[in-house]
Parts: C-alpha cells; sequence; structure tokens
C-alpha cells in the first residue's frame, strides 16, 4: 500500500521518472530544477533506468532533442525553469503543434528581468497558449502523481499532446516533505509501453513529420490541435479515475476545499492551495464560510465546471502568481471571469496579483483576503477588481 | 494540526544550519510524523546570515510559507544576535536556544524584549571534543530535540546513527564523532533563564 517516504518536490519528480524510465530525457540544468535532471542522469549512470540521457547545451537544443526523439517514437521527457522555457519557446509551439506527447517538469519560478531565481508563475503563464497540456501541483505529492499520470494523458490517440506538470519553486521543489510512492512495478503498469501511430523510424510507413503548412491547410490543423485539447479533458478525468482506483488519491480538474457550504471562496494554483486551506480552517473557527478552490488543470481550462462550481458563492477572489501587465487581469483570473460570463454565473470577483519573485505568501496575508471578501460580498460588488497582495507600499 | 511545532533556525552559510534541518525533519518522520524541512534561499554565501524551518506535526501540513510566529528558534552563531532579530514572533511559551559561552546576563540583555525560555549550549566545545573539528549543527540539533522533546534521547540517536550511516556513506570515520557530539550535546544544552 505505498512506500511512506520524505522527499523534496524535485527529488518526487525525479523518481516519478526513474519509475517512468522513458526511452530519452534532454535537460539543460536551470535553477531551482536542476537537481531534477541531476538526479535523474545519476539514475542513468547507476543503471537504474535505461534511458539515453542527452546532455545539451541550451534548452532551446533540449526541448528539439526531447521533438526529434519523439517524433522517432520514443517516449521523451525534459524539465526546466523560467528562462529556460523562454529559450525552448520556439520549439515548445513546434512540439505542440507536431503533436508530439512529450512530459516536461515545469518547476515554476519568476521569468527574468531583473534576475531573479524564485518562484512565481511567469514561465508557465508565458507559454498558456502554446498547446501544452499545463497541470498545476500544490505539493510534491501532486507532482509526483501528475507526472505518472501525464504520459497515459499526453499520449492518448484522442490527445496527442504535450503536457508540463507544474510545482513551485524552492517552495516545494526544495522542501523536504512527506510523500507516498508507488512500487515501481505498479507505476510500469499503469503508465504501460508507448505505441505511436505514425512515427519517423517505422520502415514500413516513410514520411515527413513538420513540412511546409500554408493557407490551405494550416487552419485545420490548428482546429485538430484546438479539438485535442478539448478531448484531453475526458481522458485527464478518465486517467485520473484510474489512478484512484490504484491509490484512493483523487483527482479532479480541480479540488473543492469545504465549499459545499462556503460563501466566500479563494481560486489559486500551487502550493499557495495549501496556504488557503489552512487559512480558511482558521476563518472558519471565527464563523467565516471560507472556501478554496485549487485549479490542478489549467489547460484544457474546466470553462463549464469552474461556473458551476462558483455559482451561488457571495464573493471569489482569484490569485494570480503573475502579472500580465495588461492594464487588466492576471491570466487565471480572465479565464475564471470569462467562464462565467459565458455560463451567467454573476459573482462580484476580485483578482489579486500575489508572490511575485518568491515574496512569501503567509497565511495571514490570504486571511485579510478572506476578509476583503466579507466585505466585498456585503456590498454585493467590487469596486476594484484589480488588486494586489503582500506588496510594500512604501 | 493541534500538536504542530514549528522551528526556526539561524545560521551563517557554511554552518550546516539547512542542514541540521533536514536532518531534524529526517529524525520526526522516523518517528511516524508530518514534517517539512526547508531553507530559505536567499544570496548563499559562506558568512551571510540563512535562515531554514521545520514544521512537525502528527496530521498532514498544508501551509506552504516561511515561519513568522516559531515555537522554537535556533541560534547557530551568537554573533547574530547583534544583527538579526532572531525572536521576532517567537511565542512566549516556546524558547531559543542558543550556541554561546555567554552567560546569562548577557543573552538577556541581547534578547531583550523575549520573556520566554533561553537555553545556551557551547557547541563549540562540544564539537571540538567530539569531532575535533569545529561543526555547530550536530550539536545544535540534539539540543533542539532535547528542548522541545520532539522525540525521546533514546529514539533520537538510534534514528541518527541511521541517518549517519547513509548522509556519510563514503566517510565512515566521522559517524562516531558525530554520534558522540549528539550525546554529549543533550548534556550540555543547559537553561539559562
Amino acid at each position: 500500500m505505498g512506500i511512506r517516504e520524505r522527499l523534496s518536490g524535485n527529488e518526487a519528480a525525479a523518481i516519478a521518472m526513474k519509475q517512468i524510465n522513458p526511452d530519452v530525457v534532454a535537460a539543460f540544468p536551470i535553477t531551482p530544477s536542476t537537481e531534477i535532471p541531476q538526479y535523474f542522469s545519476s539514475f542513468v549512470s547507476n543503471g537504474a533506468v535505461d534511458t539515453e540521457f542527452v546532455a545539451v547545451e541550451s534548452e532551446h537544443s533540449a526541448m528539439s532533442a526531447c521533438i526529434g526523439a519523439e517524433a522517432a517514437g520514443a517516449r521523451a521527457m525534459t524539465a526546466t525553469s523560467s528562462n529556460g522555457l523562454s529559450l525552448m519557446w520556439e520549439m515548445i509551439y513546434i512540439a505542440s503543434s507536431l503533436r508530439l506527447p512529450i512530459v516536461m517538469s515545469l518547476v515554476n519560478r519568476a521569468v527574468s528581468g531583473p534576475l531573479n531565481i524564485h518562484n512565481d508563475h511567469s514561465d508557465a503563464m508565458g507559454v498558456r497558449d502554446s498547446g501544452w497540456i499545463q497541470l498545476f501541483s500544490e505539493s510534491n505529492q501532486e507532482a509526483y502523481d501528475n507526472l505518472l499520470m501525464a504520459h497515459r494523458i499526453a499520449e492518448h490517440k484522442d490527445v496527442q499532446l504535450p503536457l508540463m506538470v507544474c510545482q513551485d519553486g524552492f517552495i516545494t521543489s526544495h522542501s523536504i516533505e512527506n510523500i507516498e510512492l508507488l512500487e515501481d512495478d505498479k507505476v510500469k503498469e499503469f503508465v504501460g509501453t508507448y505505441k505511436p501511430e505514425h512515427y519517423l523510424l517505422n520502415r514500413k510507413e516513410p514520411i515527413a513529420i513538420g513540412p511546409l503548412d500554408l493557407q490551405g491547410y494550416l487552419f485545420e490543423h490548428k482546429k485538430a490541435q484546438a479539438e485535442a485539447m478539448r478531448n484531453a479533458k475526458k481522458v485527464i478525468a478518465e486517467v485520473s479515475a484510474d489512478f484512484e482506483k490504484m491509490t484512493g488519491r483523487h483527482y479532479g480538474f480541480f479540488e473543492e476545499y469545504k465549499m459545499d457550504d462556503s460563501e466566500i471562496v479563494i481560486v489559486c494554483m500551487n502550493s499557495t492551495a495549501g496556504t488557503a486551506k489552512y487559512a480558511a480552517d482558521r476563518l472558519r473557527e471565527q464563523g467565516i464560510k471560507a472556501g478554496v478552490l485549487k485549479v490542478r488543470m489549467f489547460r484544457p481550462f474546466p470553462v463549464d465546471e469552474i461556473a458551476k462550481a462558483l455559482q451561488g458563492q457571495k464573493a471569489v477572489a482569484v490569485l494570480d502568481k503573475a502579472d500580465s501587465v495588461n492594464g487588466a487581469g492576471g491570466a487565471l483570473f480572465e479565464d475564471v471571469t470569462s467562464a462565467m460570463f459565458v455560463n451567467g454565473v454573476t459573482v462580484p470577483t476580485v483578482n489579486y496579483i500575489y508572490g511575485i519573485g518568491g515574496r512569501d505568501v503567509p497565511a495571514s496575508d490570504i486571511e485579510t483576503v478572506y476578509k476583503d471578501l466579507v466585505e466585498v460580498a456585503k456590498a454585493g460588488k467590487a469596486e476594484n477588481p484589480f488588486r494586489y497582495l503582500g506588496i510594500r507600499e512604501k | 494540526m493541534n500538536d504542530l511545532i514549528e522551528i526556526r533556525w539561524h545560521g551563517r552559510g557554511g554552518q550546516g544550519a539547512k542542514t541540521a534541518s533536514l536532518l531534524l525533519a529526517d529524525a520526526a518522520f522516523n518517528t511516524g510524523k508530518y514534517i517539512q524541512g526547508f531553507p530559505e534561499y536567499g544570496p548563499e554565501r559562506m558568512g551571510a546570515p540563512i535562515t531554514a524551518y521545520n514544521r512537525i506535526s502528527s496530521s498532514p501540513i498544508t501551509i506552504h510559507s516561511n515561519i513568522y510566529e516559531p515555537d522554537y528558534v535556533v541560534v547557530v552563531d551568537d554573533t547574530l544576535l547583534e544583527s538579526v532579530n532572531v525572536t521576532a514572533g517567537l511565542k512566549k511559551e516556546g524558547a531559543i536556544i542558543i550556541n554561546t559561552t555567554k552567560d546569562g546576563e548577557y543573552l538577556k540583555n541581547a534578547l531583550k524584549n523575549y520573556e520566554g525560555s533561553i537555553y545556551a549550549i557551547d557547541a563549540r566545545k562540544v564539537s571540538m571534543e567530539a569531532l575535533g573539528q569545529y561543526f555547530p549543527n550536530t550539536p545544535m540539533l540534539a539540543a533542539i530535540v532535547k528542548v522541545s522533546g520532539i522525540m525521546s534521547d533514546e529514539d533520537f540517536l538510534a534514528d541518527m546513527i541511521g541517518s549517519f550511516k547513509h548522509k556519510f556513506a563514503k566517510k565512515p570515520e566521522v559517524i562516531e564523532g558525530n554520534m558522540k557530539a549528539l550525546e554529549l550535546a543533550l548534556q550540555e544544552v543547559k537553561k539559562v533563564n
């Protein structure tokens, strides 16, 4: 019944990769995800995996090597953070457009500049429209579990899209915490073998991948890609249900914490959700009906389901750990409010930009958001929806 | 969540405060607890003030932030008393444990507003005697276990021998000295106020 362990988020990701034992890993080290390829390369040299490890000279090459490997018919993985993902940018779009189910462990870190090595979500938000499935993880456990589910989702014939599993740099990547691991053979059986339908190394079917695609076809191909992203929802639900059967750990598109009778709700992603749960518990001791909606599946975005979950709340706050610098709200806020609007759900909703560049997020900060929501609920409307949390005023 | 213990470590880069926090997390994990052990990463360099944290509980821990109202504070280097507000937020029912040779009067003055218990240990003496070298983190690890009562001395020592065998697999000659440092420190840490 699982293996009780204590691991950092990076160790958890590396062990998931070891148990998955992909054909190819190509990576270039960058803080705070450096340890993942570091640990993995030791698994390679110790013979714990039979993966071809490609120590490339840049992240652009790391993604290129993953694309080459995946197109050839292999299962490929990588890990990166922040500017590493920025340098992959060109190839990120090519990976998803070529429908190559590469799996990435993205340890979220602020994108420069000025230089900052700490956590926010600006790296992940920068590629939110690139056609990658994006799963977010509150803890080392969720980072591990999401990686174990990743290939089954990405490689499914109705999906065939790359997938990134996000976790918060340093906050979970470098924190030792309890975790329950699965036995190697169980992971192997659950993940299964990769059997691509079309691939370059198939001598019986000579094909070209990624040639010119002009006015006559690109539009249709993009629509097919968008269709695959819609299909991913169903597949994510199926794979998560199978995972729950094996582990008892439930994963939905999002987690609703104490939302059965909640009146005010905070929507957020990754490690902050854990702190928000702690804060919600404290407020409930004061009789305030606080809840948390933690988004796990950010791409595809669960439009109807989120709108339904928020229907009937008296006030909602969406926390964005990346500023879209757009004179409007953060990415999660815009997606949540758009989902509510198209579903005819009207709840006063405010946005907080928070935790930028690793600014710590104490439970007391989250409690001030709930206190603000009590006021918004009382007024029935929000005067200023675009707010900051935890910023110094002087 | 009621039995949650929060510990903040203050040290200087190179003294092993981070390692000590991870070893404490390990030891508590092995007694069946839920644990967190994490450093606050800044511009890391030898000698700069650093902070590390532990949370220990018998139920799952979801909070992911630094610790602002610790139950215990461990100060690995007493020169920090002059530059860092080490008792910030420290609960008065809790305690602070300092690696120092200074007397109780001096420490009371240096921590002027702190109403809780103050413990002292000369980790240099312990380390030199046990290891012949100055590694303050091992004695401080034993000191926090003793003062906080997270586990019994016997359980702690039994567990640490396993941890050291793992950690020092490539230099087993230092295991005995480190164990001796722990044993000495369990005796040496004293309440001074």
